[in-house]
């Protein structure tokens, strides 16, 4: 039987004061994820943008379990989002988005 | 216990107190409760006492700490008989072999530094760590490099630190993870700073410890020797006076 792929849910905190949108953000997180992992180590993140709030400079991407940490260096490796000097900070993990909400509240 | 995390290294202009007081703040909101300003080896007593108190009021302890980037070991050695009792933390950039084994095997030296963007001046092989693992000091690994370069620099950047923390935990030289952030878009949290660990092979644990435990033992043994009631390792006074 196939194997259920468990996930994460992350939400992020973009430190800067402009505002993105969501293709900037997303090329971002690929952009970062292909140079550090390759395309194949990019290709077993599962990497997923679920929401965006460009107002508050807040999301939440979805991820692949397995490859948890690696996005999370790739998020720590971010200096720059589109041509504008910025950073991402992880806030909160959660397995469900329901309790990442809650636990975002 | 809860873990109290550290970050050792930044290094902001402190021509502009606003920066310095700024990433004091930033350091709290990411969850350090302790960091280390570079100061510059005149500092006087008064602007350590400012920064201390910009410090207190943002909610977090400062250790005061020098880097010496010395051309010669009699270079080092004078700088450190001048500037042990003053600083808090003394952190050497390596950039030559001599001073690196200097650095290494001398008491005095708290952490060993090597430059980031000069793949050739990492010095910190087996006799390099078999020499700091007798003495004091810890490999200090700074994440603003791994941050700032990019494709084939990073590639080599990472393959040496690969290296240099596996030579470091084979003979037990603690490691120091810091950030080594001019500025406060490169400071990241202490999990993010585990994470980046991940990519030179730091099991998650150690990278904490890295980031935590031993930073920490550092500056508090530290402030024991500096301290008036210091004796020797392991002895302190502990009443003066007639009544002794």
């Amino acid at each position: 039987m196939l194997k259920r792929t468990k996930r994460r849910y992350v939400s992020l905190k973009i430190d800067s004061d402009a505002r993105f949108n969501s293709q900037d953000l997303i090329d971002a997180l690929w952009s970062s994820v292909t140079k550090l992992f390759g395309e194949y180590g990019a290709s077993r993140t599962g990497l997923t943008l679920i929401d965006h709030d460009q107002s508050r400079n807040v999301a939440i991407i979805r991820v692949s379990l397995a490859a948890l940490e690696n996005v999370q260096a790739t998020l720590a490796s971010i200096t720059k989002i589109g041509d504008t000097p910025a950073g991402i900070h992880v806030t909160t993990v959660s397995g469900t988005i329901r309790s990442l909400r809650k636990k975002a509240e | 216990m809860k873990r109290i995390f550290s970050d050792l290294h930044l290094r902001p202009n402190l021509r502009e107190p606003e920066q310095a007081s700024c990433m004091a703040r930033r350091a709290v909101d990411l969850g350090y409760r302790l960091i280390a300003f570079k100061l510059p080896v005149n500092i006087t007593r008064n602007e350590l006492i400012q920064l201390r108190s910009a410090c207190r009021e943002a909610g977090i302890d400062l250790a005061s700490r020098v880097d010496l980037k010395p051309g010669t070991p009699a270079e080092l050695l004078s700088s450190i008989r001048n500037l042990r009792r003053k600083f808090e933390i003394i952190a050497v950039i390596c950039e030559s072999k001599n001073v690196a084994r200097q650095a290494a095997k001398d008491r005095r030296v708290d952490l060993l530094n090597f430059p980031g963007f000069d793949f050739r001046r990492r010095f910190f092989d087996r006799a390099e760590a078999e020499l700091a693992s007798k003495g004091t000091a810890a490999l200090e690994i700074d994440t603003s490099p791994i941050l700032t370069l990019e494709g084939q620099a990073r590639i080599r950047l990472l393959t040496c630190l690969r290296r240099d923390a596996a030579t470091a935990q084979a003979l037990h030289v603690p490691i120091v993870i810091s950030s080594g952030a001019p500025s406060i878009l490169l400071m990241r949290k202490p999990l993010e700073n585990a994470a980046l660990a991940s990519l030179f092979d730091l099991k998650r644990e150690n990278a904490f410890d890295a980031t935590s435990k031993n930073p920490t033992h550092i500056v508090k043994t530290n402030r024991e020797k500096l301290g008036p009631d210091f004796v020797a390792p392991g002895i302190r006074a502990i009443r003066r006076g007639k009544d002794c």
